[in-house]
């Protein structure tokens, strides 16, 4: 039987299996850690940066990094709080986030971030505003990547799960987007049964199913009236239950 | 204590659909209350065209699309204390910005007027002119945000901002304090 390493998350002690990274061990314990680009069934990748904590003082990617035996992790901080706000501006400033037309509204993580963090204020950052395609050549599937915030999330779905990598990197920097393999989504092999199609893989309005359209009405939404994060919050009950758990395994 | 002046207030609508002060109107019976606590100077809800005089606070729905609203907002900016810009299309341009990036062209207000007087099929246009009356105001390159152009002191994001949205942030903003608004209450759709 694996022994559980126990650390602290702003002062709580928390257990975690052997392997386990911050972000696993949180969610478990019912801490939500903000995350845009980790989602669970995919390998972490640890880009998105919105899960930074810090531990012993050091900032990191709480989806990578494993958690380890007495260690201190911040997380619920203003410090923390403003840098996740400044990194989810910046995607709202750097894409074409139209909410009020963007079939995904209420249901988008990356809103849902916004309003979680409380972002509504006047920033400093401008509106990039760049041109970028939509790709309607599917049958079943539109991507507007107007909304792509390039978390890779379709791009480990199609490769790690569907075995299809129908999606990639091109580029670097600011002009590293996600493509396509073929000239188009039609010339891929996507199908709208792909892990990569589903709902919950892309977290904004990117990759849209046709015919889904506002599918759900204002109000019955997933963050209408509850914050993303919500639903692990709600664990921490089943923490302590799980708490017990682990003593039990340490007899 | 000396008796506080009624705070007043100035509406403007500029690149945007009157939707944010269709809203406003949304408060339903509270607007009783509100007149108890206001008096609105310049705004389209009385139709008074120019500030009578200073203003404590000024609500700006839409963004900037043309040389008029740009006049507008910066008329505000110099006649309210506190300036407010409601709404998506102030806040980030909302639809009206979808002219500078979306249509991913090379000349996106020529192609924007081509749509809408040259190449639409639901068109009766016979002269083939693009109106150029120069009683028109100029339309800008591009769609601004409020903030584009003038500082701004709160935003109120939405699409339109709820009746109670803009109710819970007039009441605070009358109180002098910053509006705190519980979760529900800020949306950006
Ligand atoms: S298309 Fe969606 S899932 Fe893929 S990288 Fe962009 S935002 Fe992420
Ligand atoms: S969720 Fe950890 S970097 Fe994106």
């Amino acid at each position: 039987m694996n022994t559980p390493i126990r650390f602290q998350i702003d002062g709580v002690e928390v257990l975690a299996e052997p392997g386990q990274s911050i972000m696993q061990a949180a969610d478990a314990a019912g801490i939500y850690i903000p995350r845009l680009c980790d989602v669970e069934g995919l390998e972490p990748q640890g880009s998105c940066r919105v899960c930074t904590v810090k531990v012993n003082g050091r900032t990191a990617a709480a989806c990578t990094q494993p958690a380890a035996a007495d260690i201190e992790v911040e997380n619920d901080t203003l410090e923390l709080t403003n840098y996740r706000r400044d990194l989810v501006r910046m995607l709202f400033h750097e894409g074409n986030h139209l909410c009020p037309i963007c079939e995904a509204s209420g249901r988008c993580e990356l809103q849902a971030m916004g309003y979680r963090l409380g972002i509504s204020q006047p920033t400093k950052y401008p509106y990039l505003q760049p041109a970028r395609p939509v790709d309607a050549s599917h049958p079943d599937i539109v991507l507007d990547t107007n909304r792509c915030i390039r978390c890779g999330r379709c791009i480990r779905a199609s490769r790690d799960i569907d075995g299809k990598s129908v999606f990639g990197y091109v580029g670097r920097g600011i002009d590293k987007k996600v493509g396509v393999n073929g000239d188009n989504l039609l010339a891929t092999d996507a199908s709208i049964d792909d892990c990569a199609i589903a709902l919950e893989t892309c977290p904004v309005g990117c990759i849209i199913q046709k015919g889904m359209g506002f599918y759900k009405p204002i109000g019955e939404r997933s963050f209408d009236h509850q914050p993303i994060g919500s639903n692990i919050e709600g664990n921490r009950s089943g923490a302590a239950h799980r708490e017990e758990t682990w003593r039990q395994g340490e007899e | 204590m000396a008796e506080q002046h009624k705070k007043r207030i100035a509406t403007a609508s500029l690149a945007g659909c009157f939707g944010c002060h269709m809203s406003l109107l949304d408060i339903d019976e509270r607007i009783l209350d509100l007149i108890e606590l206001v008096e609105f100077d310049r705004s389209p809800l009385n139709d008074l065209k120019r500030f009578t005089r200073r203003c404590d606070i000024g609500l700006i729905e839409g963004g900037c699309c043309n040389e008029e609203n740009v006049h507008t907002l910066r008329d505000f900016r110099s006649n309210c204390d506190v300036l407010v810009a409601i709404g998506q299309c102030a806040v980030m341009g909302g639809l009206p910005v979808m002219r500078n990036a979306i249509m991913h062209s090379d000349d996106p207000l020529k192609e924007c007027f081509d749509e809408a007087y040259i190449d639409s099929p639901y068109l009766y246009n016979p002269s083939h002119q693009i109106p150029n009356d120069p009683a028109l105001p100029l339309i800008l390159d591009k769609v601004y945000t409020c903030v584009d152009v003038v500082r701004v002191d709160y935003q109120i994001p939405g699409c339109p901002p709820s009746g109670d949205t803009l109710w819970q942030t007039l009441v605070a903003l009358i109180n002098n304090r910053p509006a705190d608004l519980p979760y529900e209450l800020i949306k950006y759709d």
